[in-house]
């Protein structure tokens, strides 16, 4: 038979790959990854980037003129809708920590195990359905007759709200207050998951020897636990900060023209004003600012053992 | 990367060539150099490459006979409309009586899709290719007048045979014959009519009724619970006619009159916001008191909840139409014109009309729609009553120029 010819005798081992031979197969595993990048990032940027300093109208067509005057006309007429962006979106990044860690905390070291899974399920399940349902069911919850604006009303909570310029009228929505709420909700998974896995990784060990050292519960805390964890804060403060500050489908929805985000900026000039020069040199500033925001972030927070 | 690399298997002239081109003459470049400004080059080249040609130059009525109409060897056409935009069947809510009685009158599939949802984000997602002069996939969509009168004005739409759509001709109400961006319907035909009116809730203005756009923005009992609709061209309409202008003519002081007017409202925060189709809900749960509402949405809001009144305002209303175009490069032409012409047999533009409750603009289909659904017939804001059509009025249609002009300002006033 032929087959038994064929196979390998079993003393030939084979060698042992060479180290460039290694480095070249971790190589072509990369290749998808970067494949990737370059279709769906590299090229579109430098698309966009070409567009933010082109000239003309649809029907004459827009040509590549280095007009960067664009960049500065945009930011003169978008200055406000950038600071709104990014107001919203490190308060919506604050309440979310604020809610997120407490939450994320309790899944790691109070619940049981079949608990913790339940908890975890019940932070993903809104993903089930749309952004845009979640969205407008704020638009019940915050109505002016409902019942959490008649009951913000009876506490006065709304006066003084209303006295800061969170809020107007002695209503919730079409105010910045309705737009950070919807931004916290939409994003607070975000925070969650990558706070509940630091958290989770903490050796519970490590509590009961600051115990035993004498420290109360809430030094443990503040010695212990939020240092181990702060890998998952600076995670889930970036997951939760960039998307939040480019959204515009909670401004659009829950806000009123005084409270547009940058993105509805974008959109606008984007689909309605046909201006595609504009809209691509706001969508670069935006990045370069956050970029520029997030690499401050984290020089000072250090990244050293981000998740 | 080494020289050997970046001539490795060329044919031995090129490779000679390089050599020569980096190492003698006057162009003697250093090879650092040559490969920095070959970089340079592509880059600044990839750039430049982006740039949109001109809309016209691409596609257009030249493309019209140069495409195959495969529509007698391939019986299907692929239809885009909006959602909830034609009848249902009662017992399964994926079938379209008046789809299958196009089926079986003529052999064509339709292979339908509700992927029409907002004007220009639909023209966002086709732009591409038909800017590069390919086939959208689709053979027939329906888009909104001045979507539809930008598409023909880019050359973007096929004129229609007019023998395949002899039902379109004879039967298309008066009222909806010469539109300005389309005259003698050469490349459209109208799917539906829309109408604009004002809209309030009863119990939210306490019986009091509202009237005019006027009250709108002045009324200081509605302040912070009026919205107006982000299609700019039925707010700025209903603007105008408030203020005694004709949209039909409108000049550019005269939208600037009406921008300031809606600014003020703005500014004064008597205008809550600018809605598409989300104010419905609120609507009904009475945050917003009163607004400019949708003629088609209003049936079912007030079915849903009476106390939602509306009103024509004496000055006048803007309606509109949603038109059904052929896309340039489509394959299915002819089956798309048939379609057209299928719809505008009264009884089946009767049987339509019964089912999405939006003007028809069939002529002669009152007898039929009052025997398939006479609480319809009856409706106003279905079959406009002769002085209600009286008041109707259109907004001119605009060129390149005036709508970016236009359409800026409206984005700054409703703060995007």
């Amino acid at each position: 038979m032929t087959t038994t010819t064929e196979a390998a005798p079993p003393e030939v081992i084979p060698l042992p790959p060479t180290k460039p031979r290694r480095k070249l197969t971790a190589y072509w595993l990369l290749l998808p990854g970067i494949a990737w990048l370059v279709v769906f990032f590299a090229v579109p940027m430098v698309y966009q980037g070409s567009t933010s300093l082109q000239t003309g109208s649809l029907e004459q067509g827009f040509r590549l003129t280095w007009h960067f005057a664009t960049y500065w006309d945009a930011l003169a007429e978008y200055k406000w809708h950038f600071v709104r962006s990014f107001s919203y979106a490190a308060i919506a990044t604050a309440l979310c920590l604020a809610v997120g860690y407490p939450l994320a905390y309790t899944i790691a070291f109070k619940a049981n195990r079949r608990w913790r899974n339940v908890i975890l399920i019940l932070v993903i399940a809104p993903f089930f359905t749309s952004f845009l349902i979640r969205t407008l069911a704020w638009k019940t919850i915050l109505s002016d007759g409902g019942p959490v604006v008649s009951a913000l009303n009876t506490l006065h909570v709304l006066g003084i709200t209303d006295a800061i310029g969170l809020t107007s009228g002695h209503r919730v929505l079409a105010t910045p207050l309705a737009v950070v709420c919807g931004l916290t909700y939409n994003f607070l998974p975000f925070m969650i998951l990558p706070l509940y896995t630091s958290l989770e990784r903490i050796d519970p060990r490590l509590h009961e020897a600051a115990g035993d050292l004498y420290a109360r519960p809430f030094t443990t805390f503040r010695k212990v636990t939020f240092p181990i964890s702060l890998p998952g804060v600076v995670a889930g403060t970036l997951l939760t900060f960039i998307p939040a500050s480019g959204d515009y489908i909670n401004a659009q929805l829950l806000g009123s023209p005084s409270e547009q985000m940058v993105g509805n900026g974008i959109q606008k000039q984007f689909l309605n004003v046909l201006d595609y020069p504009t809209a691509a040199a706001l969508s670069f500033i935006l990045m370069a600012l956050i970029l520029g925001m997030v690499t401050v972030y984290m020089r000072k927070a250090g990244t050293e053992e981000l998740v | 990367m080494e020289f050997n690399e970046i001539v490795d298997g060329l044919p031995e002239p090129v490779r000679k060539a390089w050599e020569r081109s980096l190492t003698s003459g006057r162009a003697a470049l250093t090879r650092r150099m040559l490969l920095r400004a070959t970089v340079l080059m592509a880059g600044a080249g990839s750039l430049a490459a982006c740039g949109i040609p001109p809309a016209k130059s691409s596609a257009g009525e030249v493309s019209d006979s140069s495409v195959k109409d495969l529509s007698d060897s391939e019986k299907v056409v692929d239809f885009s409309n909006w959602p909830l935009y034609i009848d249902v069947d009662e017992k399964n809510k994926d079938r379209h009586p008046t789809l299958d009685g196009f089926t079986a009158a003529t052999g064509v599939k339709v292979r339908y899709n509700e992927d029409v949802n907002d004007n220009v984000e639909f023209f966002g997602k086709i732009k591409p290719q038909l800017a590069a002069g390919q086939d959208t996939g689709r053979d027939l969509m329906v888009l909104t007048d001045w979507m539809a009168g930008r598409l023909i004005r880019l050359g973007w739409v096929q004129r229609l045979d007019p023998a395949n759509v002899t039902n379109a001709i004879l039967n298309l109400e008066n009222r909806f014959r010469v539109p300005d961006w389309d005259p003698g319907n050469r490349y459209s035909y109208p799917w539906a009519g829309i109408q604009v009116v004002v809209a309030y809730n009863r119990k939210a203005t306490r019986g009091k009724p509202v009237t005019s756009v006027s009250q709108l923005l002045d009324d200081p009992e509605l302040k912070g619970r009026v919205t107006f609709l982000s299609e700019m061209r039925d707010t700025v309409g209903m603007v105008l006619l408030d203020q005694g202008k004709d949209p039909a003519k409108l000049t550019t002081a005269d939208y600037d009159a009406a921008i300031a007017r809606l600014q003020k409202g703005v500014d004064d925060k008597q205008i809550r916001k600018f809605t598409g189709n989300d104010y419905g809900q609120e609507l009904s749960s009475g945050d917003i008191a009163a607004c400019l509402a949708w003629g088609g949405d209003l049936i079912q809001l007030r079915a849903d909840n009476p106390d939602i009144e509306y009103v024509i305002p004496d000055q006048g209303y803007v309606a509109s139409t949603d038109n059904l175009l052929i896309p340039a490069r489509a394959q299915h032409k002819k089956n798309a014109e048939l379609l057209i012409n299928f719809y505008y047999q009264q009884k089946i533009a009767a049987e339509l009309t019964a089912g999405i409750n939006y003007v028809s603009p069939v002529a002669g289909i009152k007898d039929e729609l009052a025997r398939l659904a006479p609480d319809v017939a009856e409706n106003p804001l279905v079959v406009p009553t002769p002085e209600m059509a009286a008041k109707v009025h259109v907004f001119r249609t605009l060129t390149e120029a005036e709508e970016t002009d236009f359409e800026g300002k409206f984005s700054k006033l409703i703060g995007a």
